[in-house]
């Protein structure tokens, strides 16, 4: 029993280190100095520590407004997201209207049509209002994806209904009864559909690709792809790792506050639990 | 029973999403069917009905069929690493011990970053010269592999670098399936003397199927949807040996502007995750564990 307990913590420390490695590895090459990678990219600690690869991208390019372009995108497609979905859910759940089964049935229907075939006719959507190249294109088209809404009604599903009930024997407005009771005590299952949607919003690459075409409106996403792919990129290492690291940065740390919370979300979202 | 809701708050609870939804989800789905029939090209004649020729097009067009075939390929080979390995991850982390968290911690990281940071790291990864793989393998004494350029490996050097990225999701949904099992169950098992693989296919295996399945059924969706690590990684080459069904799309419509014969393609990858969902839909409403 015990010696199989050292062996299973031996192999989880095995695979923690291998799954780490590459992460870890983009990390010391951006604290390396660009000439001494071009030597020897392969080394597992700092031949010599710089911080010019970080200082580099405040300085040029465009990496700083692709920085602020996910900040303020990602933002907008989260609180909308939580906003929108948690009143549209609340209204599937808690109130009382003709035809409220059909379209329910109907937005979740959303759920079955893929992002992924649906960039062309968006595209031509928002052509048609010379929309493109706006922080409005990115983030509106997150919104429409149904999963909040899903999300937010198995959650009120488990609120008794006279919660809701009481207030307004009270005399609470719906509205007062949304914001002041239900929202306060829905802030656990709003936080893991927002740290979802913030993930999902700021790693997303398709749409952005198409629909910023200008430089200075791509996301970081997009933004760090075309840098890649060229020849140039191996003479400063250096530098394109620590954009790598910046890009990621925001992420990491949120996950490791948040992870309870993103991991729910993964959860509940899948329809698991 | 409570009575019916006014009809000014319902109104005003529901319309912010549903617009969005209308405008955003379901005009372009729509959108999408009526321009499949037409012939539509942003640089000469602009739009034009032909009834159902891109379709005909479509299936006789062999690039369609090969990016099709390697986006299926994908599926193929990756799901089945994705689901176990996940599955086997979660089994090593449904333990209490000290350092769980973790590991746990590390194992899922990876699923936070984007794709092309992924791209950025397995990049150079792979590089024969520059790469940590090309290093362990100089070490091995093995010659240097072109895991990018090489057209026999570059899709499964983009496989690897997915597992690496999102095995984590799965890891969540299996954990949290491991951990809805009753104990009691194991530890009657055990007083009855059952051994460890016996509980395994006895109690484990049966308890997880649902998840199993689920799992299963949302990584072919997700599989399905392969584009960004291919197109930064290796634009489809080396000789169109990575070509998946979406960069197809994304170059017919933006490189080449055939907007038509594009829409006709992203109806057709829907028809095929729509029936995928489908099944998804019945794993969750069918049996209520």
């Amino acid at each position: 029993m015990r010696v199989s307990k050292h062996l299973h913590i031996l192999l989880l420390t095995l695979l923690s280190i291998l799954f780490a490695l590459p992460l870890y590895w983009m990390l010391v090459m951006s604290v390396t100095p660009n000439a001494l990678l071009k030597l020897n990219s392969t080394a597992l600690w700092p031949q010599a520590f710089t911080i010019e690869n970080f200082l580099g991208v405040f300085r040029a390019g465009l990496m700083m407004r692709w920085f602020l372009n996910s900040i303020i995108v990602t933002a907008a497609a989260t609180l909308l997201t939580l906003l929108f979905h948690a009143m549209a859910g609340y209204a599937f759940t808690k109130m009382r209207f003709w035809g409220r089964r059909f379209l329910f049935s109907f937005s979740i229907a959303g759920l079955m049509v893929p992002k992924e075939a649906l960039f062309i006719p968006l595209f031509l959507l928002f052509s048609e209002f010379s929309a493109h190249n706006t922080y409005l294109a990115l983030y509106l088209p997150r919104v429409a994806a149904p999963l909040g809404v899903f999300i937010m009604v198995q959650f009120f599903r488990g609120i008794p209904d006279s919660i809701s009930e009481a207030a307004e024997i009270d005399g609470a407005s719906e509205y007062r009864t949304f914001f002041q009771i239900i929202l306060p005590v829905s802030l656990p299952a709003m936080t893991s559909l927002g740290i979802f949607t913030f993930v999902l919003t700021w790693n997303d690459y398709l749409w952005p690709l198409v629909s910023a075409t200008r430089k200075e409106m791509f996301t970081l996403t997009t933004g760090l792809a075309s840098m890649q792919g060229n020849f140039a990129q191996a003479t400063e290492l250096g530098s394109l790792m620590a954009r790598g690291v910046i890009a990621s940065l925001p992420l990491l740390i949120l996950f490791l506050i948040f992870q309870k919370n993103l991991i729910r979300g993964i959860s509940i979202s899948s329809g698991g639990k | 029973m409570k009575s019916r809701s006014s009809v000014v708050p319902v109104i005003v609870f529901i319309a912010p999403f549903m617009t969005i939804y209308l405008v955003f989800q379901i005009y372009p789905l729509v959108q999408a069917v009526i321009s499949s029939l037409f012939s539509w090209d942003l640089l000469t004649s602009g739009r034009q009905f032909i009834g159902i020729e891109n379709y005909i097009r479509m299936f006789s067009d062999s690039i369609f069929w090969h990016s099709f075939k390697n986006s299926l390929l994908f599926v193929i080979y990756s799901t089945p690493l994705l689901v176990i390995l996940g599955l086997f991850l979660a089994m090593l982390l449904n333990h209490s011990s000290r350092f769980i968290s973790l590991f746990r911690t590390v194992l899922f990281a990876p699923y936070v970053l984007s794709v092309s940071v992924t791209t950025l790291i397995w990049g150079f990864m792979y590089n024969p010269q520059k790469g940590l793989l090309g290093v362990f393998f100089q070490f091995l004494g093995l010659e240097p592999v072109y895991w990018l350029t090489d057209p026999s490996l570059a899709m499964s050097a983009i496989i690897y670098a997915t597992v690496w990225w999102t095995v984590g999701f799965n890891l969540v949904l299996f954990l949290a399936g491991l951990q809805d099992i009753d104990r009691s169950l194991y530890e009657a098992a055990m007083l009855d003397g059952a051994k460890g693989f016996q509980r395994f296919f006895y109690i484990t295996v049966p308890s997880l199927s649902r998840t199993f399945m689920l799992v299963t059924v949302l990584q072919v969706i997700a599989s399905f949807q392969i584009f960004g690590q291919v197109y930064i990684l290796t634009r489809g080459g080396p000789g169109g040996t990575t070509r998946v069904l979406i960069q197809y799309i994304y170059e017919t419509g933006f490189r080449d502007y055939q907007l038509g014969y594009a829409s006709t393609m992203a109806v057709f990858l829907f028809v095929v995750m729509f029936i995928i969902s489908f099944l998804q839909f019945t794993i969750f409403s069918g049996e209520k564990t």
